[in-house]
């Protein structure tokens, strides 16, 4: 076993002489017949893979075929059928003129995530920029008003779908999702329960069958002649799966509290409510952040199985996008397009995620 | 809050129905939650029967005794058009169990190996591994199967062409075809294994007893592997029943014999297995480094091997941490499997779903999905609490 404790990524030396390359050679790459043999067979794979792909990424790809047969010519990417189609693919079959109101709800969307990550504003004013960026995108989407062409969002569709589901879902979830957890820890009974089998009921069921669920049994839970469009029933499904599992997260924060800053709270005197809202919540929020940030990056990646019900979501639309006729065959160069365009946004969500909790728990330790 | 009315008055004062009461305030609050909640539902299942009633759809489980009247690709029974719903989700379920168990186990196998590799002092594997494991697990899942499906489709060769990369194995747009081994041999081959497990189950517990009394250690890991290849093949050979190999070959335009993946199993069996294994590279790395580095230097400073460090000091210890978050996995591994439904494959959602479009008993299939899988995530939970529990640290 080569496995070590505790070891240092960062044990290159600095200084790049030859020596030193060498020495960096030995110990990182030959140091044992084990070793040696593991660097010899990562080098074959990777010579076995890499040239492949960089090939038909980048040396035998095309970006300027304007047709699907000229693209056939080459052995490597078209990546001329992302070109073709990045804005069905990006903005699913919203009108064409209109699409800078996607385009800028995206935006808006992105910007509340990225302010959200800022630690000044982790205050009360996060809450407004939420209310107003949410809203903001709703009406550019809808339309309606302000001189906006109304747009039904049955023809919605792409990023800015895929990217309004996850933060409604995140934003909608939040509240219920801490609503659940303190239930769970109270010390009514019956309280308790509900909440408690809410949460398993949810988290041992796939997400599928709740969106299922959304799809052909709510039309019979309304009352007769109620109906709500099948974008906001799956909406409304993947609030109610969210907040069972942010439920359970911010369980965790809750539990980290220790006794006695209940006990100093209830000794000065706060009622149930004051003491969540001014001494427990904030402390327990805090520590919960970086697998909030984890929670969101899953629910992110979630949203693309509401394609099982046929919203038109980024996944959808990729799909969308390869039952052109004229553009058959390229299937993989537009998976690998929204698969990086996922990526993207997961990784980065994730790195941040990771050095915000290290600079908590430096924190912590002061 | 309840202690503060006890303390101040030494005479405890008579309870009274007021609103400043504590326990009246739980009690109305409880019960206003309960009637919302069983109000709410009463609501619900009012307007669902109303419906039922004006659209003429008959509840019950009725239907799964009638003919089902389509055909499933693939199955570990026999399946026919002519079976009854009933059959075909037994089909669905035994598909999901396939793929989920299979999934474990090499999602487990495999991220275990890249978790370890992650910690490599080998810069190399070290960063293919990183590599692998960030780019795996942010790429939706759902997403990867469709890659894996449209790879194994749309540019695999058809049978004529099929790769061989080894021999006896065919990949092609019909999927991926294995030896397989069949004859009575198999019935033995596996008697032997079974009576193997329990003669190492009877060896260890002598090996810890002879330890304990003696202090001798016996060379438990060796004596298993031994007994596990020895005695299957003692039973076969002794037995003397007939063993073959199945080899598919092509005939004509597609292969007979052997062992078939179909493209939907084997695209799903791979995106599962892929994507679970970074999640589960991630628990196994974790979990390894928070065994302290003292653990390490002490059990050296005792003069143990450093390959029994890992096995008798730093694994136990790492598994208590390791446990939980693979419970979840395995779990995730399960659920995810009715993704299969998006690339069509018949596990439950995919056979529950057909029928319920053929039906319209809507109801009782989401009903039958959810209580399909609420069984095994429980039972799955279950189960690996009473192994955590098992396993905890016993303190004073």
């Amino acid at each position: 076993m080569n496995a070590a404790p505790n070891v240092n990524p960062s044990s290159a030396p600095s200084a790049w002489s030859s020596v030193a390359a060498l020495y960096w050679l030995r110990t990182q790459l030959f140091s044992s017949p084990l070793n040696t043999l593991l660097t010899l067979l990562t080098l074959w794979l990777l010579l076995a893979t890499v040239p492949a792909m960089v090939d038909w990424f980048f040396l035998n790809s095309t970006v300027t075929a304007t047709s699907a047969q000229e693209c056939r010519k080459v052995t490597g990417a078209c990546w001329a059928v992302i070109v073709e189609k990045h804005r069905l693919i990006l903005f699913g079959v919203y009108p064409y003129e209109e699409q800078w109101r996607p385009l800028l709800a995206t935006l808006l969307l992105l910007g509340v995530i990225i302010l959200s990550g800022v630690r000044r504003f982790w205050n009360l004013s996060l809450l407004l920029f939420w209310v107003i960026a949410l809203s903001g995108a709703s009406v550019l989407m809808w339309g309606g008003v302000f001189g906006l062409t109304y747009v039904e969002n049955s023809r919605w569709g792409g990023l800015p779908l895929t990217l309004m589901l996850s933060t409604f879902g995140i934003a909608f979830a939040f509240p219920l999702g801490i609503v659940l957890a303190l239930g769970r820890r109270s010390n009514m009974p019956a309280i308790k329960t509900i909440c408690i089998v809410y949460i398993e009921l949810i988290r041992g069921v796939p997400l599928i069958s709740l969106l299922f669920m959304s799809a052909v049994m709510l039309p019979l839970f309304l009352p007769e002649g109620l109906t709500i469009d099948k974008l906001l029933r799956a909406q409304v499904a993947i609030i109610l799966f969210a907040a069972a599992y942010m439920a359970e997260t911010i369980r965790g924060g809750l539990q980290a509290i220790p006794k006695g800053q209940f006990e100093g709270a209830d000794s000065l005197g706060l009622t149930y409510w004051q003491q969540m809202r001014l001494i427990v919540l904030p402390q327990a929020l805090k520590i919960v952040i970086p697998p909030l940030v984890g929670l969101f990056i899953a629910l992110f990646k979630d949203t693309s199985l509401v394609v099982i019900i046929g919203i038109f979501d980024l996944t959808q639309a990729a799909k969308a996008a390869l039952v052109d006729q004229a553009w058959r065959g390229f299937s993989i160069e537009i998976y690998v397009f929204i698969s990086a365009i996922y990526f993207v946004f997961c990784y980065s969500m994730s790195k941040y995620s990771q050095s915000l909790e290290k600079r908590l728990a430096t924190e912590h330790q002061r | 809050m309840m202690n503060i009315k006890s303390t101040a008055v030494a005479q405890a004062p008579k309870k009274r129905l007021s609103w400043n009461n504590p326990d009246v305030r739980a009690i109305v609050y409880q019960i206003l939650a309960v009637a919302l909640v069983g109000g709410a539902g009463w609501y619900l299942v009012h307007n669902t029967l109303h419906n039922l009633s004006v659209r003429n759809i008959n509840t019950g489980f009725g239907f799964l005794t009638r003919e089902a009247g389509f055909a499933i690709g693939e199955g570990m029974i026999s399946f026919t058009p002519a079976d009854t719903y009933q059959r075909a989700i037994t089909v669905g379920v035994l598909n999901t169990l396939r793929v989920a168990l299979l999934g474990i186990l090499f999602a487990t196998i495999l991220g275990t190996i890249i978790g370890i590799a992650r910690l490599s002092k080998n810069w190399l594997v070290r960063t293919v591994c990183s590599v692998y494991v960030e780019v795996m697990r942010n790429i939706p899942l759902l997403l990867q199967l469709f890659f894996w499906y449209v790879i194994l489709i749309e540019t695999m060769p058809g049978p004529r062409r099929a790769y061989h990369p080894m021999p006896g194995v065919f990949v092609s747009n019909r999927g991926i075809q294995m030896p397989s081994v069949y004859g009575e041999g198999l019935t033995w081959l596996f008697a032997g294994l079974a009576l193997a497990v329990v003669l190492c189950l009877a060896l260890r517990s002598w090996a810890r007893r002879r330890q304990e009394q003696t202090g001798q250690v016996f060379a438990l890991g060796r004596a298993t592997i031994a007994l596990l290849i020895v005695m299957p093949t003692l039973a076969w050979w002794l037995s003397g029943a007939p063993l073959s190999l199945d080899v598919p070959e092509l005939k004509g335009f597609n292969f007979a014999g052997g062992m078939t993946l179909t493209p939907e199993f084997a695209a799903l069996l791979f995106g599962l297995v892929i994507y679970t294994s970074a999640f589960i590279a991630e628990v196994v790395r974790s979990g390894i480094q928070s065994v302290d580095r003292g653990q390490w230097e002490a059990a050296g400073a005792l003069g143990i091997k450093n390959s029994l460090v890992l096995r008798l000091v730093v694994l136990p210890q790492a598994l208590r941490v390791i446990i939980p978050p693979m419970t979840s996995q395995y779990l995730n591994i399960t659920k995810n499997s009715s993704l299969a439904v998006a690339i069509g494959y018949p596990d439950l959602v995919s056979v529950i779903n057909t029928t319920l479009n053929q039906t319209g008993q809507a109801i009782e299939g989401i009903l039958m999905i959810m209580a399909a899988y609420l069984t095994v995530s429980l039972s799955i939970s279950v189960f690996m609490n009473w192994y955590n529990k098992r396993i905890a640290l016993v303190e004073r």
